[in-house]
């Protein structure tokens, strides 16, 4: 346990003894431990977390492409969100608006006198040009301050046009992270959006929803053609290359499968609770756990036609991969990782990892909370403190007209012990013994252990990327996948393995150090020999 | 040139005073300019006999980047320049950031003129926000004066102010010149205003006895110096001038506890 020690070593009383509870070493592979998560950095650190509009309008409602997204706010907000999360989309009904960035783009006069004209402005203006049905407006740190009422605006939105508007307020400073931001986007969506179509179950097809799957470099796509493959009808996903259209029916919905438990839990229990629909904590990343989140769905849809397509398309996928993949085995087998994002990729990842023989000696997350590393089961023991209340939590009640259950209760109980249905175990489940976890790690963190574990690759995002690199460590981004994709699944393994391959094998890595560093460069005699 | 903030609990009139205080000081031949700092933009009205100033935001908003000084600024009763800042209406915007919005661009556009001997600031009641502490940051007003009355409330107000003006002594060079009580005919209102300021640290530099006179000469939109200049109130805020002009106590306050206040009241007010 010597490491954790290490990189504490360093800090000041006061620093260590917030700092000691966010970095665990386990002890036991594959034993949960305690650690400390989504409470404050430290102010100082450089720490690579988000805010809480970049968790709204970043993350969760940022990809879909038929809402206006109006940024409320200064223009930087808007313009440094645009176009930067490789979240893809298709243009299926001619309106795909994520290629746009919309922002009130406030001016002093505006923060003096109110902005509520503006977004007004703004709003009509969208709708005359791209006539959306849905317009979201998200409200940035100065609006908070000024008080605009943009719900207000929103309702005047609705009557005025006759189309969707849902406000966020999800200024940057609420929250301690970019989590704030996904449970306000998930509650606005929840109550304005989802459940508000009129459409009716589709009968004898087996509907899903993917859930916490922005589409980011396509990997949306990925696992909806396999599942499409095996004959699920995948209604919406949320919210990668998601659509208002769809979302607004996704009531109707079989099952939903949760990918990103961080950012999109809220949704899916509520979902739950107002409509009856179960969901399964899948996760498409890796071979084995793609066939494992696979397997759960034909054991929960229970179709015979379903359960022997599952095992065709996994013997054909896998089929189609093997021989790539095998090379890429052999030449990272042995090999080591350290993995720095999100709230649940890094976890993700692991797996995947694994089967490529590489084994993870670092993992962290930015902003995860405690049920992401340790499971669900800890969730009645995590203590709110004021920053989590001050994020407004609703209540659903079940919708009577709507409410369905898919399968009897009796049979979900029994599922529910062999399958993740309704479930999710944690990160540190999956990980060995004498492996670092940082939460909420900094820079500081970030360096040290790459110098006391020195892995082969480093998997983390545009803000740690480049200190690897400069350090002779070859990185990548999982944020955006740098410029590749898709990852999911079993042609998205590959990818990834290709792209992992080519990282630590870049012939860059050879030619870094300076050649006069190890041979001698002047050439000259000696003075008066011979 | 001296600036100076007026302060005060909202409705206690600081507006009225500052502008009498103003046209005694003109009487007495300086030049001084007036900036109202409350988005309400009424605190120059009785300088410039009732004229609808345009704010110095409205004209902004408007104007955009053509704001000339002579669209804001307006002399009044015996020369004084007249400034206002406005604001927002009443729950919306930022009127604080609006005060600051505002002074900066008065400063650029060259409305502190080397030959004034004089700039007050008439604030809104409460400091509530940064905004409205902008005319007593460094380089700004450097003598304030809180105007009260024997009344808890506004001396709890004034109390409140001078922790203000401590946090900002500290670390500007702005000072407490002292409290100017504009009397409501509390029981021993004078004793009670001095005592107090005694405790804080500064004077009572002047009481302001209660006159209907000051409410006539509002209604025909005028200072009392200009609508009866030989009334005995208009001796009064003579005085006034004259004490501030010559004024040489300057400190940093040593606001009171909240106990430590009750008890003066209790001597002053109740008991005495």
């Amino acid at each position: 346990m010597q490491e954790r020690e290490k990189i504490l070593d360093n800090y000041t009383a006061k620093v260590f003894k917030n700092r000691k509870d966010h970095i665990v070493q386990l002890e036991e592979s594959g034993v949960s431990q305690e650690i400390a998560a989504n409470s404050r950095s430290i102010p100082g650190m450089m720490v690579n977390r988000g805010c809480c509009y970049a968790g709204c309008k970043g993350v969760v409602l940022g990809p879909l492409r038929d809402v206006v997204t109006i940024t409320h706010g200064p223009v930087g907000c808007g313009f440094y969100s645009w176009g930067t999360r490789r979240n893809k989309a298709n243009n299926p009904d001619g309106r795909n608006f994520i290629q746009y960035c919309f922002t009130t783009d406030m001016q002093e006069s505006d923060i003096v006198f109110g902005g509520e004209k503006k977004l007004k402005q703004a709003i009509k203006e969208a709708v005359e040009i791209f006539h959306p049905e849905c317009v979201l407006i998200c409200s940035t740190c100065p609006i908070g301050l000024i008080g605009d009422d943009i719900q207000a605006v929103a309702t005047w939105a609705q009557e005025a046009f006759k189309i969707q508007c849902v406000a966020f307020s999800c200024e940057g400073y609420r929250g301690v992270s970019q989590s704030a931001g996904h449970h306000i986007a998930n509650n606005g969506l929840m109550k304005h959006i989802i459940g508000t179509g009129d459409a009716l179950p589709h009968a004898g097809k087996h509907t899903v929803n993917i859930l916490g799957e922005y589409n980011i470099g396509g990997d949306g796509w990925e696992t909806s053609r396999v599942l499409k493959r095996i004959g699920y009808e995948v209604l919406n996903v949320f919210t990668g290359d998601g659509s208002y259209e769809g979302i607004k029916d996704s009531h109707i919905a079989d099952l939903n499968l949760v990918m990103c438990h961080r950012s999109i839990n809220y949704i899916a229990e509520m979902m739950k609770i107002k409509y009856g629909i179960d969901w399964l904590k899948v996760n498409c990343i890796g071979i084995q756990e793609t066939i494992r989140s696979l397997r759960e769905m034909a054991m929960y849809f229970n179709d015979p036609v379903i359960t022997a397509k599952t095992e065709e398309v996994i013997a054909d996928e896998y089929a189609a991969i093997t021989g790539d993949l095998d090379f890429y085995k052999e030449k990272l087998a042995g090999k080591t990782a350290g993995i720095f994002v999100g709230g649940s990729r890094t976890h993700h990842y692991q797996s995947l990892l694994k089967e490529l023989g590489v084994k993870t000696v670092i993992g962290g997350y930015e902003f995860a909370h405690r049920d992401d590393y340790e499971g669900r089961d800890v969730l009645p023991s995590i203590k709110l403190d004021a920053d989590n209340k001050n994020i407004e939590e609703i209540t659903v009640n079940k919708d009577e007209a709507k409410y369905r259950l898919v399968i009897d209760r009796e049979r979900f109980e029994e599922l529910k012990d062999k399958i993740e249905l309704e479930e999710y175990k944690g990160m540190f489940r999956d990980m060995d013994s004498g492996t670092i976890t940082v939460d909420d790690f900094n820079h500081y963190e970030t360096e040290k252990l790459m110098e006391i574990f020195k892995p082969d690759i480093f998997y983390s995002g545009i803000k740690d990327k480049y200190m690897m690199v400069k350090a002779g460590m070859p990185a990548r981004q999982l944020h955006s996948y740098d410029y590749s994709g898709p990852y999911s699944c079993f042609q998205g393994a590959l990818n990834f393995a290709r792209d992992s391959y080519m990282a630590i094998y870049a012939p860059a890595w050879k030619l870094i150090e300076a050649p006069w560093k190890t041979t001698s460069t002047l050439m000259g005699k000696i003075g008066g020999a011979q | 040139m001296r600036q100076v903030a007026i302060y005060g609990k909202g409705g206690i009139g600081k507006s009225t005073t500052t502008q009498n205080l103003n046209a005694g000081l003109a009487t007495m031949g300086k030049k001084i300019m007036i900036v109202g700092c409350d988005p309400k933009a009424d605190s120059t009205r009785l300088i410039l006999g009732g004229l609808a100033q345009q704010t110095v935001l409205d004209t902004l908003r408007e104007a955009g980047d053509d704001v000339e000084l002579d669209l804001v600024l307006k002399a009044g009763y015996g020369g004084i320049r007249c400034v206002e800042s406005g604001g927002p209406e009443p729950g919306v915007g930022c009127a604080g950031r609006g005060i600051i919005t505002s002074i900066t661009l008065l400063e650029r556009l060259g409305a502190y003129e080397s030959d004034l001997d004089y700039v007050f600031y008439d604030v809104l009641g409460d400091v509530v926000c940064g905004g409205f502490a902008m005319p007593i940051r460094e380089g700004k007003a450097k003598e304030i004066y809180i105007v009260c009355s024997g009344e808890m409330m506004a001396l709890y107000a004034a109390n409140n102010i001078a922790k203000g003006i401590t946090k900002y002594a500290q670390t500007g060079g702005v000072r407490l010149g002292g409290l100017i009580c504009n009397s409501r005919n509390v029981d021993g209102e004078a004793d009670l205003v001095a005592a107090v300021a005694k405790e804080i640290g500064t004077q009572m530099i002047h009481f302001v006895p209660r006159d209907n006179m000051v409410q006539r000469a509002e209604i025909n939109r005028k200072t009392v110096i200009e609508f009866d200049p030989t009334c005995g109130q208009a001796d009064e805020y003579m005085q006034l001038a004259k004490k501030i002009d010559g004024n040489d106590m300057f400190i940093i306050p040593k606001p009171m506890e909240q106990e430590r206040l009750e008890q003066l009241l209790m001597e002053f007010g109740i008991l005495g």
